[in-house]
């Protein structure tokens, strides 16, 4: 158990080394680079020239990664050539609204698909069709175009913002920030939630069915078990083993749906953060962005691999 | 029954991108100073006076310019040309455009640049479809044949990739190029992008099948004939895989017509005056409070919408995060 660990911790260090670097690598040998806005504001070529030197833009690239590394090795990610500031303060400011977007959507994706999975595959009738109807229907609106069209809502109504976050007020209380946070989330968390929750849902009942096919489902029917018990005692647990094993793909696609999301809603998640960094060549931003993305990535599979392991009695044997 | 149904849509779909040229009333980039965002127009059969005609429409009277307001103008009709100068339905240019899903902010026919926006979405998909298949059949036939440290190496680079959200590489990838292409370039561009994050799946499936079929008697068979390795993995054991590819291409395409849009939305995509269903949505997400005023400027999204229910209905709902955790589990 602990050799797997560490394999799984050896492994999620290297994508996150791996990727970063990456990062740093394909913004530093892209044509251009941070100083390009200067032209266009008609600075002289020496003061650019002088920037870049100050940058240390103007050494080979390797040299660059290497010095990058060596800062690295002590915890400090840069200096955003953007924007003047840290990238480690940066990420920070913006982890945080990205995590909590994905967090809800999970957790709502999960309550909403989860018991109705269960239901769609456990019952017979009318309410599985519906179910199943409305999921394939929900599953074809990706997260760009339902962020759009809640955005559409929210312009129409004014029930919620259209756009960007405003925080509340300093000094207002918990209470007061907490609904404000709650009041901006709502339709990005919807956005994002829908397709997942109907993924989910259509996986669930899949899973639902054939686990109440199995042969010890029968007997204990046999035995005179309720319907109830049957399906949210007996054949949960199995039922979840190919939930489980989606959560940590689904992190990826979460991530991926996110940045649609944060860019039509104006979300200043990490997404945003993301794309500043590439279009603007700003390799030490870029690269602490892919670190980031990585991290959560890795922590995805880590998670699903545990949540699995935990359902699943026969893969706990196989990995220690 | 909705298998066939949704299978229907996409070809139906992927005609019209075709057809475009036939089938829209005007060129896509024609503007009509005069109709800026203005609404659709109702095709229709009956007049004001409840007398029957040939379909026609009610041409556009501009009431307030600032605020785009129009109204109908029940005092003429103009009907509906039908297959006049190439074009399967128009209408008379001295009455004015035939505006059946409204005008753009620039007086663009909103239904003409849906059709051309739905080759060149449409195409790129199918295109980086094809190449991504075609990456995925080799490698995964070459890695399940050969087995060993070949199959070893090429399944750890598929995992890797497949890891990697594929948004996030388009879009490093693509960030990393000059950001300022031509059409055509960047057609191919996004094509050769689209192969590159579409092949491991592909690869995963049929490098499976592959590594199954060689032990196959008909494969010892061809194999004890003299059947080399190319004949034997070509003829033999790849059309396995025709079933799966076949999957994984209804997967594709959608998912990719959702790259483009993605790309073209935050601006790396296609850009103007290129129609594209990403470039559409973009001028239309550009500025909220106006799609409220002038929702038909999301007329792109039912075309998006449309492609991944077509598929959702052909495969009965299976996703490709399915499939991937599918993939995963069998490991």
């Amino acid at each position: 158990m602990i050799a797997y660990a560490v394999r799984r911790l050896v492994f999620a260090l290297t994508l996150v080394f791996l990727v970063s670097s990456a990062g740093l690598m394909l913004v530093g040998l892209a044509p251009g680079d941070v100083t390009d806005e200067l032209f266009a504001t008609g600075v002289s070529a020496e003061t650019i020239a002088r920037e870049r030197a100050r940058l240390g833009l103007d050494r080979p690239l390797v040299e660059q990664y290497a010095a990058w590394l060596g800062r690295v090795s002590r915890l400090d990610l840069g200096t955003s050539l953007r924007y003047q500031r840290p990238v480690r303060d940066l990420l920070a400011e913006r982890i945080g609204f990205t995590a909590t977007l994905g967090a809800a959507a999970l957790l709502l994706a999960t309550a909403i698909g989860l018991p109705l999975g269960v239901l769609a595959g456990s019952r017979r009738g009318w309410l599985p069709r519906i179910v199943r109807a409305t999921s394939i229907t929900v599953l074809s609106v990706p997260p760009l175009i339902s962020a759009l069209l809640f955005a559409l809502l929210a312009a129409r109504t004014g029930w919620f913002p259209v756009s960007g976050f405003t925080p509340a007020p300093a000094g207002a209380g918990w209470l007061a920030a907490a609904s404000n946070l709650a009041w901006h989330l709502t339709l990005p968390t919807l956005a994002l939630a829908l397709p997942f929750a109907a993924t989910i849902e259509r996986l669930q009942a899949d899973a639902t069915v054939s686990a109440l096919g199995e042969p010890h489902i029968l007997a204990a029917r046999g035995r005179g078990m309720s319907d109830a018990r049957l399906v949210w005692r007996h054949s949960l647990k199995p039922a979840l083993r190919p939930v489980a094993a989606i959560y940590g793909i689904v992190i990826g696609t979460l991530f991926s749906g996110s940045f649609a999301v944060e860019f039509v809603s104006g979300w200043p998640g990490l997404g945003r953060l993301m794309y500043d960094a590439l279009t603007s060549r700003d390799i030490y931003l870029a690269a602490g962005c892919a670190a980031a993305g990585s991290l959560f990535l890795a922590v995805g599979t880590i998670v699903s691999d545990v949540a699995l392991a935990s359902l699943d009695p026969r893969l706990r044997r196989q990995s220690s | 029954m909705t298998r066939t149904f949704g299978r229907l849509l996409l070809v139906l779909v992927t005609l019209a991108a075709a057809a475009a040229p036939a089938l829209a009333p005007h060129a896509p980039s024609r503007q009509f100073p005069d109709h800026l965002n203005a609404p659709p127009m109702r095709v229709r059969l009956v007049d004001a006076e409840d007398r029957w005609h040939a379909p026609f429409v009610y041409p556009w009277r501009l009431v307030d310019r600032l605020a785009s307001q129009y109204q109908e103008d029940r005092s003429r009709r103009v009907p509906v040309r039908w297959l006049t100068g190439g074009r399967l339905w128009s209408a008379d240019p001295d009455a004015g455009p035939l505006l059946l899903l409204g005008a753009d902010r620039l007086g663009r026919d909103v239904f003409s640049r849906l059709l051309y926006g739905a080759r060149a979405s449409v195409g790129v998909a199918l295109l980086g479809t094809l190449g991504a298949l075609l990456i995925g059949a080799l490698v995964g036939g070459l890695a399940g044949y050969a087995g060993g440290l070949t199959d070893d190496v090429a399944m750890q680079i598929a995992d890797f990739v497949l890891l990697l959200p594929a948004v996030y590489v388009v879009l490093a990838l693509r960030a990393a190029l000059p950001l300022v292409l031509d059409a055509g370039d960047l057609f191919l561009l996004l094509t050769a992008l689209f192969a590159f994050v579409g092949w491991p799946m592909a690869a995963r499936g049929v490098r499976a099948i592959v590594a199954t079929e060689r032990r196959r008697e008909y494969a010892e068979a061809a194999r004890s004939l003299g059947a080399g390795h190319a004949r034997l993995l070509l003829r033999h054991l790849l059309p396995a895989a025709r079933g799966f590819l076949a999957v994984q291409a209804t997967l594709l395409v959608p998912a990719f017509i959702l790259a483009e849009a993605t790309l073209s939305f935050v601006g790396l995509g296609f850009g103007e005056p290129t129609p594209s269903w990403g470039t559409m949505l973009r001028e239309a997400g550009s500025n909220v409070r106006d799609l409220a005023v002038f929702p038909w400027l999301l007329s792109p999204a039912a075309g998006i919408v449309g492609v991944a229910l077509a598929v959702h209905l052909g495969t009965a709902g299976r996703t490709s995060t399915q499939l991937i955790g599918a993939a995963r589990h069998d490991r």
